[in-house]
């Protein structure tokens, strides 16, 4: 009786430090992906693509339940660096080929309630309580948050006027062939 | 002196004849003038004058801002009547910030400054002159000047090398000023020599310019400078293929030329500095070009900066036969442009109408890989690979196999036997890659921000958090003592 309960709490007691020195030594790290992904996704945290924020998202991504195509804001540039960090064919034809746009204020019915103001995520409207909105052009990324709250339509997303520096020969016809 | 091979290259047929034998003629000054504030790689100038102000010929209209930007001078006396939009010199004709200027017809010179011995300057104050002057790279780059100057004494430069090859076909304007203002250009060169401290100065020109080198020799004679003659053949007036063919030595992928201890300028800009350090003129007009097989009367005109192209189609007797395109700059790397409002600026070397016959449109047909763009490619590069992966949007791929090097010359465009568009896909492919890149540079940015503003809201979060439990606290503390002193004097 005695020898079978020592043996036991040994046995025990030797095991569960192995299990203990264990979990110290050969500790698992936090999926390592997902922060690499995190860092190519825009940060905004807008939800367009149905996860709760970019590390929702990553997570996501790393376990293969959504598509290289999730993020709207990212666009194409995303959509290649999102492929080739997870070593998947970017199926181009899922990326809508959209211009770059962003936020505009019709100034002539801001109401100046500030609701855009609050929701921006990252902090690309100024303004201030019965006070005409502004975006500015460097910091919106056209998630779109402002649309939705704005009470009088006033904010509209609209595509990014194309300057003497952003234009650029359209890609040749395919039907010219290589 | 030994000349080294040019790698690649093609022969298109120079055209140069039909304008090279005329003198240069001043324009008959336009009545309305568009001169854009960006008429340079960089910044754009910031406006230094208001609408309905009066200006003088070589006033300042706009002030150069930040490091790489370029002052802008009134090309003639007269008055602001717009500060808005007009369309630029360009394929996409996009409007862009213009001053009008309405001139008075009187063409009065502000003040200048003469000096009767520019050599006892200093290389700082020959750089700032030419800042002042707002002087840009005349060869098409439009490279502030000063700044090229700045750059190359700092970094020791040993050759200067003055790019007179012009190899575009059609071009004669270089030719022109050299064979007409040779003796100006090369006072020029030696004070571009002086600012950077160059210990050996060679101008190469193309052997199909034999008066402009004989007017180039007679004027070098005695001075420091050696006038070569180069082999006739595109691109040889690129900046690097003229290093190659003159020194031997290859700029490395990426790099400038002040990397190998050259600086490289065109002869244009030459006679610039020289008339804006010994006459204090600043750059507001320039040697155009107007040629091609549908101009009546091609010749070279000097052009006031901001003078609608049309008038200099006019002025060379119009069309005589309906042109089928319209091009600022030579055939091969010019600026494809439909809209004859559109002013001239400082990089404006030719305007060219050519007949449908010239340009030679034909239906692309599929690659039978014979190689020919690789054996005209002039930086060594395979435009047949990168196209073809440019077709299938594997951008990543083309600048692997040297996309970045390319000068887009379309020496590989004009010689594919299957009319292939090759420099169309290096272009739109530069083109996109550098929005993905400047998209790349927000998102970064932008994620900083969103990065502050979740610290910046938890942070308020915590802060009022702290403040309710402080206020708790105090609450309660008062409420303890006034229970206690309630107990004190109930017990007393």
């Amino acid at each position: 009786m005695i020898s079978a309960l020592t043996s036991l709490t040994i046995l025990g007691a030797v095991l569960g430090l192995i299990l203990g020195f264990a979990a110290r030594v050969f500790r698992v790290e936090g999926n390592k992906l997902a922060e690499e992904i995190l860092e190519i996704l825009p940060g905004s945290q807008c939800g367009q693509c149905g996860f709760p924020g970019c590390a929702g998202a990553a997570q996501a991504l790393t376990e293969g339940r959504a598509p290289v195509t999730l993020c709207p804001p990212g666009g194409r540039a995303v959509v290649l660096a999102l492929a080739a960090k997870l070593g998947k064919d970017a199926d181009m034809a899922d990326v809508k080929e959209t211009v770059p746009m962003i936020a505009e204020v019709k100034e002539e019915i801001c109401i100046g309630c500030t609701r855009c103001f609050k929701v921006c995520p990252t902090d690309a409207i100024m303004g201030a309580a019965q006070q005409i909105h502004s975006v500015f052009r460097e910091a919106c990324t056209a998630c779109g948050k402002c649309e939705e709250v704005c009470p009088t339509e006033s904010i509209k997303m609209q595509p990014i006027p194309v300057t003497l520096q952003s234009w650029y020969w359209h890609k040749p016809l395919t039907s010219e062939a290589v | 002196m030994k000349l080294f091979n040019l790698r690649g290259g093609v022969h298109p047929e120079g055209r140069k004849d039909l304008s090279a034998d005329i003198q240069v003629r001043a324009l008959p000054l336009p009545k309305l003038l568009y001169v854009p504030l960006q008429q340079h790689i960089g910044a754009p100038a910031s406006p230094a004058v208001k609408v309905g102000d009066h200006v003088l010929k070589g006033q300042l209209l706009a002030a150069a801002q930040g490091t790489v930007s370029s002052s802008i001078h009134a090309p003639t006396s007269g008055v602001v009547i717009a500060l808005g939009d007009h369309a630029a010199p360009h394929p996409s004709g996009l409007p862009v910030p213009t001053i009008t200027l309405e001139s008075d017809g009187n063409d009065t010179w502000i003040a200048t400054q003469t000096l009767d011995d520019p050599f006892f300057l200093s290389a700082e104050d020959i750089a700032a002159r030419v800042a002042a002057a707002g002087i840009v790279g005349l060869g098409g780059a439009t490279f502030p000047a000063a700044l090229k100057l700045n750059l190359s004494r700092n970094s020791g430069v040993q050759t200067l090398i003055m790019n007179g090859g012009e190899c575009e076909p059609y071009l004669t304007c270089d030719d022109r000023i050299m064979r007409e203002r040779a003796v100006d250009i090369i006072e020029g060169i030696r004070l571009i020599a002086l600012a950077v401290a160059a210990k050996e100065i060679l101008v190469g020109i193309e052997d199909n310019k034999p008066e402009a080198i004989a007017a180039m020799q007679s004027a070098a004679k005695g001075s420091e400078v050696k006038v070569v003659a180069m082999p006739s053949m595109y691109p040889m007036g690129s900046e690097k293929q003229i290093i190659q063919v003159l020194t031997g030595k290859e700029i490395p992928a990426g790099g400038r030329p002040a990397d190998i201890g050259v600086l490289v300028h065109n002869v244009a800009t030459a006679f610039a500095v020289q008339q804006a350090i010994r006459y204090g003129r600043p750059l507001i007009s320039r040697l155009v070009t107007v040629s091609g097989g549908a101009i009546k009367s091609p010749c070279n005109v000097e052009a006031l900066v901001g003078t609608p192209v049309q008038e200099l189609i006019d002025f060379a007797g119009g069309y005589s036969q309906p042109a089928s395109r319209l091009v600022l700059g030579g055939p091969m790397m010019g600026q494809q442009f439909s809209n004859t409002k559109v002013p001239v600026v400082k990089g404006t070397s030719g305007v060219l109408a050519l007949t449908s016959k010239e340009i030679g449109k034909a239906e692309p047909s599929p690659c039978i890989r014979c190689s020919t763009c690789v054996r005209a490619c002039p930086v060594g590069l395979l435009p047949l690979e990168m196209a073809a992966r440019i077709r299938v949007s594997d951008l990543a791929g083309a600048v692997t196999l040297g996309l970045k090097d390319c000068i887009s010359c379309g020496s590989c465009s004009y010689v594919c036997p299957a009319h292939i568009p090759l420099v169309h896909y290096f272009n739109y492919a530069k083109g996109d890659l550098s929005t993905q890149e400047r998209s790349k540079l927000k998102q970064e940015s932008t994620k900083k921000l969103a990065e502050a503003r979740n610290e910046r809201i938890a942070r308020i979060e915590r802060e009022r958090a702290e403040a309710a439990a402080k206020r708790k606290a105090a609450r309660e503390a008062k409420e303890r003592a006034a229970a206690a002193a309630k107990a004190a004097t109930e017990a007393a």
